[in-house]
């Protein structure tokens, strides 16, 4: 209260009867500017906000490319490239083909689908803290930002789906009906993605460490979830929770369940369906209303 | 906060409508920004001092006695600034480098949390400062329907502006080139004509008036006029002056996050030049 009576002062030298400002503010119905909308309200003006969203992604995404020479081009190169390295230090010096049929159509569905929920956590760490400048200019529900950059990752998963398909076809899979379910288990992968997004986001707005430490993290996962080698093989002399552990991690389930199209051709298990549609539920869930606890604090410094 | 926006737009018609009953005029006494003793406080992450520089060690020592980073520091940019805001009022708000304007004004708009007092507003301030939204590397055509649908336009009124947009800002066939091949004049210039497509309530302008040729400098505070005239209130932050005194019929000087002197902009701005 350093200078209330000076304010007054200052109100009543305009003209205006002595009352206080909240007072003068009430009887013109004006509110306070800050506010956390509620969840419904919330929602609806992140939809009212999808054209912004699917054109910051597209713009991202364009931009992203342009200084390089060979532009575009590297939204496939780069999953290749990956998939390239991993083949040489897993499957040749390592060994692992010889163990594993069709290893490298094995390796590059988990490498692609593992890159889609690694680059999303990556991105979603920094879809806040590398944007305060345009959270602090403009008004828009903050999860705009994570959703855009899950977005833009979806949108780079396209090409890498492309090349896919492709590769499996070429090392000798045939073409399945089991196909058509790709979509699906993306799908649910892409919901666990926005989820997980989210969550990263508002980690990664206050924990400016987070972005130091994520490439460790994500690498641990990396391993622990059966890109380069078969889970239920390598557990085979392990007790049973540790095996369940590993299956029940979000990357593997929907890495095996894209296996299992693509490959396999055998419909999922159960045990499948329900462990990759518990993830895509509970880290929408979950990861969307933590991030909204806090909207009104994103970009405050 | 599109949500508040709607209900007040909805609230405001009746409150005016009550205003015509007791007073002869009656939009121009109404209040639309009314600011009440407002201290904002923020956390910067500044670079570590000399002795300090990286230094693993004594980041380690530091942890370890539980002292929190040095570099971040407390600012207390805005100290208890009070005013009240009427329609059709142009304020400009002058001061220092660091004095607290820019501050101020992300504090109006509801971007920056008050750390006491308050911020109370009709409708939904808007910043004049699409900047941040935009790509350098995509193309002027690109940046113009990103930058009207980071402010929140739909389809439709993007299409309605978009021409409207390229003629103001003047840049012609550039538009098709990417903004990172303009001229800092072209940028401002694209920049201002994206910004002020939208009609706001309550409108603030950080500096956007700052470059440009003559030509465009009048330009645009005739689209700031027109603004004034459609909407009710523009804040303005210029170290222009010349700016100030054409547009403002008020000046709030701020001096270490403090009004120093509040009133008629020739007065203020006498005072603002002896000191």
């Amino acid at each position: 209260m350093s200078q209330p009576e000076s304010a007054l002062a200052e109100a009543q030298g305009g003209g205006r009867a002595p009352e206080s400002l909240a007072a003068l503010a009430e009887r013109h119905g004006l509110r306070r500017a800050i506010a956390r909308p509620s969840m419904p309200a919330y929602l609806r003006q992140l939809w009212d906000r999808r054209h912004f969203i699917l054109t910051y992604a597209t713009s991202r995404n364009v931009s992203k490319y342009s200084e390089s020479m060979l532009g575009q081009l590297w939204q496939v190169l780069t999953p290749l490239l990956n998939a390239a390295v991993y083949w040489l230090m897993f499957g040749v010096i390592l060994g692992q083909s010889k163990q594993i049929d069709n290893y490298p159509a094995f390796l590059i569905t988990g490498v692609m689908v593992f890159t889609f929920t690694q680059r999303t956590v990556i991105s979603g760490a920094k879809s806040i803290s590398s944007n305060l400048s345009l959270i602090r200019a403009l008004h828009f529900p903050r999860a705009a930002l994570p959703l855009a950059y899950t977005i833009q990752e979806l949108q780079q998963l396209g090409y890498s789906m492309a090349v896919l398909v492709l590769l499996v076809l070429v090392t000798g899979e045939p073409v399945s009906w089991l196909w058509l379910l790709i979509p699906v288990v993306l799908i649910m992968q892409l919901v666990f993605n926005i989820g997980t997004g989210m969550f990263m986001a508002r980690l990664g707005a206050f924990m400016r460490d987070m972005n130091q430490l994520l490439p460790f993290i994500t690498r641990t996962w990396l391993y622990a979830s059966g890109v380069f080698y078969a889970i239920d093989e390598r557990t085979k002399d392990l007790p049973d929770f540790l095996r369940w552990a590993l299956e029940f991690n979000p990357a593997a389930a929907y890495i095996e369940f894209m296996r299992d199209l693509l490959i396999y051709q055998r419909f999922p298990e159960r045990w499948a369906w329900v462990t990759c549609l518990f993830w895509a539920v509970f880290a929408l869930i979950v990861g969307f209303w933590y991030f909204w606890r806090a909207e009104e604090r994103y970009g405050r410094g | 906060m599109a949500e508040l926006t709607k209900e007040l737009s909805q609230v405001a018609p009746q409150t005016s409508e009550t205003q015509n009953h007791e007073t002869q005029n009656p939009k121009a006494g109404t209040p639309t920004v009314i600011v009440d003793d407002l201290h904002i406080v923020y956390k910067v992450y500044g670079s570590a001092g000399d002795a300090e520089k990286g230094n693993a060690a004594s980041a380690l020592m530091r942890i370890l006695r539980r002292q929190g980073r040095p570099q971040m520091k407390e600012v207390h940019a805005v100290k208890g600034v009070s005013f009240v805001a009427h329609h059709g009022d142009a304020i400009g708000i002058i001061g220092r480098n660091g004095s607290g304007k820019s501050t101020l004004l992300r504090a109006i708009a509801g971007l920056l949390p008050p750390h006491k007092g308050a911020v109370y507003t009709n409708g939904q301030p808007s910043l004049l400062g699409v900047n941040a939204a935009l790509m350098k590397e995509l193309t002027g055509e690109r940046n113009i329907i990103l930058g009207c649908y980071a402010m929140g336009m739909t389809p439709s009124e993007v299409r309605e502006k978009y021409d409207e947009i390229v003629d103001f800002s003047g840049i012609g066939d550039f538009v098709q080139f990417p903004m990172s091949t303009y001229s800092s004049g072209m940028g401002a210039r694209l920049r201002f004509a994206i910004s002020s497509a939208k009609t706001h309530d309550v409108l603030l302008i950080d500096e956007a008036l700052a470059t440009g040729d003559r030509d465009f400098k009048k330009k645009s505070q005739q689209r700031i006029k027109q603004m004034r005239d459609a909407a009710g209130t523009v804040f303005l932050v210029a170290h222009n002056l010349d700016v100030i005194e054409e547009t403002c019929n008020r000046v709030i000087w701020l001096h270490k996050g403090k009004i120093r002197m509040e009133g008629d902009p020739q007065e203020v701005l006498e005072a603002y030049n002896k000191a």
